[in-house]
C-alpha cells in the first residue's frame, strides 16, 4: 500500500480534484463559456475542414508575416482575458464598502489582480509589439524573411504556451496572489505554498524563451539582412526603434530568467536566495526584477514611437522632422533606461544619495522623450493633415501620453513618490502610459498595417467609434484614480470603509465600460470590414500614399515580399521611388531561395507545456519524461538539414504578373 | 541631377546605378548565424553576470555555518580547471583540424575534448556529493545557495555543451565537414570557450576569494 | 519666500477645490513632512507645466490649422531645423535641471531617516525636545506599536503628542509591508529581519487613518489602524488607558500574535517584555533561535566551520502546541548557542581570546 501512495505522487503530484474551482459560480461558468466556445470553435473548423490549411498554412509556417499575424491573434485573445480582469476588479472595487463585501472575495480578487498585470504586460502588450515588429520590419528592410525563420515559429509557440499555462491557471488550480511581480517573501514557499506562483513562474520563463530568441533573431535580421544601399541612417523610423527594442530585450530578459529561477529554487529545493532566515535578501529579488522590469517598459512603448513616427510622417504628407534627432533620442532612451530601476522602490530605504541618483536619472529620460514629441509637432507643422483613423490614435496619444509622462516625473522625486508611492495615482501613472503610448500605438499601428497584411482597410466608422470610446473611457476611468491617489488610496485593496471614496471607483467603473465599448467597437470593425472588404479593398499595396518599403508591395505581399530585392538610395525609400518614376520591373525574374514550413516549433512549445505544467504540479514523473523527450526532439531536429526550398521562376513571374494586372484594372 | 533626357526608364535594369531601385541578381542576406549565436551568449553571459551578482551580495552570509574557506579543496579545484583549459585548448586543435577539412582529426580532438569535459562534470559532482554529504546543502545558508547556484549553472552549461558536442561529432561523421556543420563547429567552439571564461571568474571570485576571506 | 508663495497658493487653489469635495489628505495634510511633500508636488507641475501646456496646446492647434481640408501653408520638404532642435533639446534640459536640483535638496532634507529639525513652517525643533519613539511590526495582517519609553504597546491604533518629533523605527515578522499614514508623512517600507526609519510630526489632533501600501498577502484589505493626534494631556491620558486596561506583552504573547490573522480589533499591552523588539527585529523572539545579529557577527569572523552546518532548530512540539501553532507550518532557524545575547549568559573572566 506504501508503495502505491508513492506511485500516484509520483504520478500526480500535488493534482487532485480539489484543484478544480467547484466552488466558485463565476469561474464555472466562465469554465463553461470556455469549452462551449471551444467545442464551436473546434466543431466549425472541423466541418469546415481547414484543419489541413490551418496546419500546413499558418501552425508550421515560418513566414514572418504569419508569424506576425498570429502574434496579433494572440495579443488580442488575451486582451480580452486581461480586461474581463480588469471589469472584475472596478466592479469590485466600486462596490465593496462598509458591509458590502463585493462579490470577490480576498482569496479571488489577489489572483485577480495579480494576472491582470501579468497577461496585459506579458501576453497582450509584448505579444502585439512583437508581432508588429514581425511583420512590418523585415518588409521595410527589403528582405524576404527574419534572420532566423525557424526560430521566430518557435518564439511564437513559446509565448502561446506561456499564454495556455497562465490560462490553465484558471480552471486547474490557482493564480498567483502576490502582485504581477511576485515579491518575495511572500511569493516565496512559506507565504504562497500553493501552485498560483508556480503557474506564475513557469508561464513567464518559458515566454521569456520565446522572446528572447525573437529579440536575438530581430536584431541580426536588422543588422545584416537590410537591402542593399540602406545604411542605418536610411532606415525607417519604426525598424530604428525595433532594433533598440530588441537591444533592450537581449540584454534585459536573461536577469528576469535567472530571477525567477532563483525564486523557483526558493521553491522547489529550500535554497535561501530571498528568504528571511538563513541569509537570504529579499531586496535582492526587488532589485533584479525591476533592473529588468523598467527596460520592459521601454521594450513596450519604444516601438509605439516607431509607430507614431511612420503615421505621423504619412498622414501629413510630409517627411519626419528631425530624423537624426529621433534616432538619437530612442539611443539614449535606450541606454538610459538602464540607469533608472530604483525608482520603482525609493520606498525601501536606500538613502537620500542614491535615492536623488536615480530620481535625476529618470527625469532626464523624460528630454529625449520630449524631443520625439516636439518633433512629431514640427512634422505636422505646414503638413497636410488627413484625419484617418492612425492619424486620430496618434493625436490622442500625443495628448494622453504626454500627462502621463508629467505624472511619473513627478514620481521620480523620491519625496513626492513617499506618498505616492504605491498609491492609486502610481497606478493611474502607469495606465496612463501604457494605454496612452502602447495600446493606442498598438491600435494606430493596426489600423494602418491592417489594408497591408489581409489586402482591405478597416472600416473607418467603427475605427472612429473604438477610438473615442478608448480615449474618453480612458480618462472617464483613470480621471479618478488619479484623484484617490491624492485621497491617499493605496492599491490593491478589495474592501474600503470610507464611504467618500465610493463615488470616485463608481465614475472610473463607468470609464472601463466607456472602455469595453471601445474594445466591442474594436472587434465589430474587424467583422464589418471582413463583411465589406470588397468596398475596403487595397488594390495599389499603398493606400495611405505611404513612404516606406512595405507600401512597395502588394497588399498582401507575396510569400517571398520582393521578387527582386530592393536597392536603396536615401531614406524614404519608397517615397523616393515614386518621387522618382520608378516602375515595377516585368520580367527577369529568378528563383527565390525560402525556408520550409516546419512543425517543430508548435511541437517543442507543446512539450514545453507539459513540462511546466508537470513542474507546476509536483508531478515529477511526467515532467522528466516530458524533458527527456524535449531534449530528444531538440536533438532530432537538430538533424533535419533540408530546411530551405526554391519557388521556381515561372511562380514568381505568374505572381507578380497577376500583380500587374491588378494595378492596371485600378489605376 | 534629374537625367531625364534618358532613354532607359529611371529605376529599370538598364538606368544607371544611381537611380536603379532594384538588384536584377541574386541577392543573398550575408548569414547571420554567428553574430546570432553570439548575441545568444551574451545573454548568456547576463544570466551570470546577474548570479555573479547574486553571489556577491549574499556569499558572504553563512548563517553561522561553515564559509568557503572550510569546504574547498583548492587542489580538486585546480585540477578541474586544468581539465576545463585543456578542454579549450584541445577544441582549439579540432577547430585547426575543421579549417583543415580533416573529417578523422576533428573528431578525435572533440572526442578528446568531450573527455576532459566529462572528467570536469565527473569531479564538480564528486565535490558537491562531498559538500552535501558534510552538511554543507545548498539549503543551509544564502552562501552555499549562491555557490550551487553559479558553479552548478555553469556545469549544467557544460553539461549540455558536451551533449551538443556529441550530437556533433555524429553529425560530422555522417555528413563530413559541410557548412553548415562548421558554422556549427564555430558556435560550439564560441560556446565552450565562454564557458571556459565564465570559469576564470568562478575560480578567482568564488573559490580563490572564498578561501582567502 | 513670500512670491512663492503665492504662486503656489495660486495653482494650489484650483487643485484644492477640485479636490475640497473629497478630502485629498494627500494635497491637505496634517504633518509637516507631508506637508513638504505635498508642496514638492505642486512646484514640479508648476516647473513641468512650463512644457506641458505649449505641447497640449501646439498638439491640438496644429492639428486643427494643418488639416488637410484647411489648405494652410504646405512645406512637404521641410524636415530639420538646427535653431529648434537646440530649442527642443535645451529648453527641457533646463527644467530638468532646475528639478534635478529641486529633487537633490529635497531628497536629503526629506530623507526619512533624517532626524527633524522643524516642526513646522518657521518652527524649529524647541531645544531639549526628546522625539517620541515608536516601534512599529508589520505582522500578518496588524500593526504593532511599541513604546519603549512608556513602556506600552498596541496594535493597530497608536497616539502620538502634537508637535513633538516622533521617531518611527519599523521592521516586519514575515513578508515586505509599508507604513504609511498620508496625513503625517510619506511611507517607508517595513521588512523582515530590517530596521528602517522614519521621522515626522504632526501638527494637528485629529483622527488619521494608517494603513500598509505594500500588497502583503490575504488580510491586506483590513491592515489599517488609526492615528490619533493628541495634546500632551491627551496622550498621557491614552498612555495610560492603555497600562489600565492592557495585558502583558511577552515573548509568548507576541509568538501567539505573531500567527496569520485578519480584521484584528484594537489591542492594549500594559508592559512589554524586555528586549522584546530587539528581538522581533533579530528575528529570536523563539527561545532556541541565533539572533541574527550574532548570525551577522559570527559570519563577519568567517562562520562557525562545518559544525556549524548541522545548527538548525525548531521549535518543539509542546511549545507549538502551547502557543496554538500546531496549525501553523514548522519554521526551521539557525539554533541559539549560549552567546552575549542570550541572557543566560555570563561572561567569565578566563574567556579572554576566543571568538564565539
Amino acid at each position: 500500500m506504501f508503495e502505491n501512495l508513492d506511485l500516484t505522487k509520483l504520478i500526480f503530484g500535488r493534482l487532485s480534484w480539489e484543484a478544480i474551482p467547484y466552488h466558485e459560480p463565476i469561474l464555472l461558468v466562465t469554465f463553461a463559456a470556455v469549452v462551449l466556445g471551444g467545442l464551436v470553435l473546434v466543431g466549425a473548423l472541423t466541418y469546415f475542414r481547414v484543419w489541413g490549411h490551418l496546419w500546413r498554412e499558418w501552425f508550421t509556417s515560418i513566414d514572418h508575416k504569419k508569424i506576425g499575424i498570429m502574434y496579433m491573434i494572440l495579443g488580442i485573445i488575451m486582451l480580452l482575458r486581461g480586461f474581463a480582469d480588469a471589469l472584475m476588479m472596478r466592479a469590485q472595487q466600486a462596490m465593496a464598502f462598509g458591509d458590502n463585501a463585493g462579490f470577490l472575495p480576498p482569496h479571488h480578487y489577489d489572483q485577480v489582480f495579480t494576472a491582470h498585470g501579468v497577461i496585459m504586460i506579458f501576453f497582450v502588450a509584448m505579444p502585439l509589439v512583437t508581432g508588429l515588429m514581425n511583420y512590418i520590419v523585415p518588409l521595410q528592410i527589403g528582405a524576404r524573411d527574419v534572420a532566423f525563420p525557424f526560430l521566430n515559429n518557435f518564439s511564437f509557440w513559446m509565448t502561446t504556451s506561456g499564454a495556455v499555462l497562465v490560462m490553465a491557471s484558471l480552471f486547474v488550480g490557482e493564480f498567483a496572489k502576490t502582485g504581477w511581480l511576485a515579491y518575495p517573501p511572500l511569493s516565496g514557499i512559506l507565504h504562497s505554498p500553493d501552485v498560483g506562483v508556480d503557474y506564475y513562474i513557469w508561464s513567464l520563463q518559458i515566454a521569456g524563451v520565446g522572446t528572447l530568441l525573437s529579440g536575438i533573431n530581430l536584431l541580426v535580421t536588422i543588422v545584416k539582412m537590410r537591402a542593399p544601399g540602406m545604411g542605418l541612417m536610411k532606415m525607417p523610423i519604426f525598424t530604428w526603434t525595433s532594433l533598440c527594442t530588441n537591444v533592450l530585450i537581449v540584454a534585459a530578459f536573461p536577469i528576469l530568467t535567472a530571477v525567477l529561477a532563483l525564486l523557483s529554487l526558493d521553491r522547489y529545493i529550500g535554497t535561501n536566495f530571498f528568504t528571511n532566515d538563513f541569509g537570504g535578501n529579499a531586496m535582492m529579488y526587488v532589485n533584479l526584477i525591476w533592473i529588468w522590469g523598467h527596460p520592459e517598459v521601454y521594450i513596450l512603448i519604444l516601438p509605439a514611437f516607431g509607430v507614431f513616427s511612420e503615421i505621423v510622417s504619412t498622414f501629413s504628407s510630409k517627411r519626419l522632422f528631425g530624423y537624426a534627432s529621433m534616432v538619437y533620442a530612442t539611443i539614449v532612451i535606450t541606454v538610459l533606461s538602464y540607469l533608472v530601476w530604483l525608482h520603482h522602490f525609493f520606498t525601501m530605504g536606500s538613502g537620500a544619495s542614491v535615492n536623488s541618483f536615480f530620481g535625476i536619472t529618470t527625469m532626464i529620460i523624460s528630454i529625449p522623450t520630449g524631443a520625439k514629441i516636439f518633433n512629431w509637432l514640427f512634422t505636422m507643422y505646414r503638413g497636410r493633415i488627413r484625419f484617418e483613423v492612425p492619424m486620430l490614435w496618434t493625436v490622442g496619444f500625443m495628448f494622453t501620453f504626454v500627462i502621463g509622462g508629467m505624472t511619473g516625473v513627478m514620481l521620480a522625486i523620491p519625496p513626492a513618490d513617499f506618498v505616492l508611492h504605491n498609491s492609486l495615482f502610481l497606478i493611474a501613472h502607469f495606465h496612463n502610459v501604457i494605454i496612452g503610448g502602447v495600446l493606442f500605438g498598438m491600435m494606430a499601428g493596426i489600423n494602418y498595417w491592417f489594408p497591408k497584411a489581409f489586402g482591405y482597410k478597416l472600416d473607418a466608422f467603427w475605427g472612429k467609434c473604438s477610438f473615442w470610446f478608448w480615449q474618453i473611457g480612458f480618462w472617464v476611468a483613470f480621471g479618478p484614480v488619479y484623484i484617490l491617489g491624492f485621497m491617499g488610496v493605496t492599491r490593491r485593496v478589495s474592501h474600503f470603509e470610507d464611504p467618500s471614496l465610493q463615488i470616485w471607483f463608481q465614475i472610473a467603473a463607468f470609464g472601463a465600460v466607456l472602455i469595453a465599448l471601445g474594445i466591442a467597437s474594436f472587434l465589430i470593425q474587424l467583422v464589418v470590414s471582413f463583411m465589406r472588404r470588397d468596398q475596403l479593398r487595397d488594390h495599389t499595396g499603398d493606400p495611405w500614399n505611404g513612404r516606406t518599403l512595405e507600401w512597395s508591395t502588394s497588399s498582401p505581399p507575396p510569400s517571398y515580399n520582393f521578387a527582386f530585392t530592393p536597392q536603396i538610395h536615401d531614406g524614404d525609400a519608397w517615397y523616393q521611388m515614386k518621387q522618382r518614376g520608378y516602375e515595377r520591373p516585368l520580367k527577369g525574374f529568378l528563383p527565390i531561395h525560402m525556408p520550409k514550413n516546419t512543425s517543430a516549433g508548435i511541437i517543442i512549445a507543446g512539450i514545453s507545456t507539459v513540462l511546466g505544467f508537470g513542474l507546476i504540479w509536483h508531478m515529477w514523473a511526467l515532467a522528466v519524461v516530458a524533458f527527456i523527450v524535449l531534449i530528444g526532439v531538440s536533438i532530432g531536429h537538430t538533424f533535419n538539414y533540408k530546411r530551405d526550398f526554391y519557388i521556381p521562376a515561372d511562380e514568381v513571374t505568374r505572381v507578380e504578373g497577376e500583380r500587374t494586372s491588378l494595378l492596371a484594372k485600378h489605376v | 541631377m534629374s537625367n531625364t533626357t534618358a532613354l532607359t526608364h529611371p529605376g529599370d535594369v538598364d538606368a544607371p546605378d544611381n537611380l536603379r531601385f532594384y538588384v536584377p541578381e541574386k541577392h543573398h542576406p550575408q548569414n547571420g548565424t554567428l553574430l546570432g549565436f553570439w548575441l545568444y551568449l551574451m545573454s548568456d553571459c547576463l544570466i551570470f553576470a546577474a548570479l555573479f551578482a547574486v553571489y556577491g551580495v549574499i556569499g558572504r552570509n553563512y548563517a553561522a555555518g561553515p564559509s568557503g574557506a572550510d569546504l574547498f579543496d583548492l587542489k580538486l579545484v585546480a585540477i578541474n580547471t586544468a581539465f576545463l583549459l585543456f578542454s579549450s585548448i584541445t577544441y582549439g586543435f579540432a577547430m585547426l583540424e575543421m579549417n583543415k577539412n580533416r573529417v578523422n582529426t576533428t573528431l578525435l580532438w572533440l572526442g578528446i575534448t568531450g573527455l576532459f569535459g566529462l572528467a570536469f562534470l565527473g569531479l564538480e559532482m564528486y565535490e558537491f556529493y562531498h559538500l552535501i554529504h558534510e552538511g554543507a546543502t545548498p539549503q543551509r545558508s544564502g552562501f552555499l545557495s549562491a555557490f550551487f547556484i553559479l558553479v552548478g549553472t555553469h556545469g549544467l552549461h557544460v553539461t549540455f555543451g558536451v551533449i551538443w558536442l556529441v550530437t556533433l561529432m555524429v553529425q560530422v561523421k555522417q555528413r563530413g565537414l559541410i557548412g553548415e556543420n562548421k558554422r556549427r563547429l564555430m558556435c560550439l567552439s564560441m560556446f565552450w570557450h565562454f564557458l571556459d571564461v565564465v570559469w576564470i571568474g568562478v575560480f578567482t571570485f568564488v573559490y580563490l576569494m572564498g578561501v582567502l576571506a | 519666500m513670500p512670491s512663492s508663495k503665492i504662486l503656489r497658493g495660486l495653482l494650489a487653489l484650483p487643485v484644492l477645490a477640485l479636490l475640497s469635495g473629497c478630502n485629498a489628505v494627500v494635497m491637505s495634510p496634517s504633518g509637516d513632512i507631508a506637508a513638504q511633500q505635498r508642496d514638492l508636488i505642486i512646484w514640479s507641475v508648476i516647473l513641468m507645466l512650463i512644457v506641458i501646456i505649449p505641447v497640449i496646446v501646439m498638439t491640438f492647434l496644429f492639428a486643427w490649422k494643418y488639416r488637410a481640408s484647411a489648405n494652410a501653408k504646405y512645406d512637404p520638404e521641410w524636415h530639420h531645423s538646427t535653431m529648434l532642435e537646440l530649442l527642443i533639446w535645451t529648453i527641457p534640459l533646463l527644467i530638468i535641471i532646475a528639478l534635478g536640483a529641486l529633487t537633490w535638496v529635497s531628497t536629503h532634507q526629506l530623507d526619512p531617516y533624517r532626524p527633524l529639525d522643524r516642526i513646522g513652517a518657521g518652527r524649529d525643533v524647541p531645544a531639549e525636545t526628546q522625539p517620541l519613539v515608536v516601534e512599529v511590526v508589520a505582522l500578518d495582517w496588524k500593526w504593532l506599536f511599541l513604546y519603549p519609553e512608556q513602556g506600552i504597546a498596541s496594535v493597530n491604533e497608536m497616539a502620538a503628542p502634537v508637535d513633538r518629533p516622533i521617531q518611527f523605527k519599523l521592521t516586519a515578522s514575515t513578508v515586505m509591508n509599508s507604513f504609511f499614514i498620508p496625513a503625517l508623512a510619506g511611507q517607508i517600507y517595513a521588512m523582515p529581519g530590517m530596521e528602517t526609519k522614519l521621522h515626522a510630526v504632526i501638527n494637528k489632533p485629529g483622527e488619521f487613518e494608517g494603513f500598509s501600501a505594500n500588497y502583503s498577502g490575504a488580510g491586506f484589505s483590513w491592515m489599517r489602524f488609526k492615528f490619533h493626534g493628541v495634546t500632551n494631556e491627551g496622550f498621557d491620558d491614552w498612555v495610560k488607558k492603555v497600562k489600565t486596561n492592557g495585558t502583558a506583552l511577552n515573548r509568548d504573547a507576541y509568538l501567539k500574535l505573531e500567527k496569520p490573522s485578519e480584521r484584528e480589533p484594537v489591542r492594549h499591552y500594559a508592559t512589554v517584555a524586555n528586549g522584546l523588539y530587539d528581538a522581533i527585529l533579530n528575528r529570536c523572539v523563539e527561545a532556541n533561535r541565533m539572533c541574527m545579529k550574532d548570525v551577522m557577527a559570527i559570519d563577519a569572523q568567517g562562520g562557525l566551520g562545518i559544525p556549524g552546518a548541522f545548527n538548525v532548530a525548531s521549535l518543539d512540539e509542546a511549545t507549538r502546541k502551547r502557543l496554538g501553532l500546531q496549525d501553523q507550518p514548522v519554521r526551521t532557524y539557525v539554533g541559539a548557542m549560549c552567546g552575549p545575547s542570550d541572557p543566560a549568559f555570563a561572561a567569565p573572566a578566563t574567556l579572554t581570546n576566543q571568538t564565539l
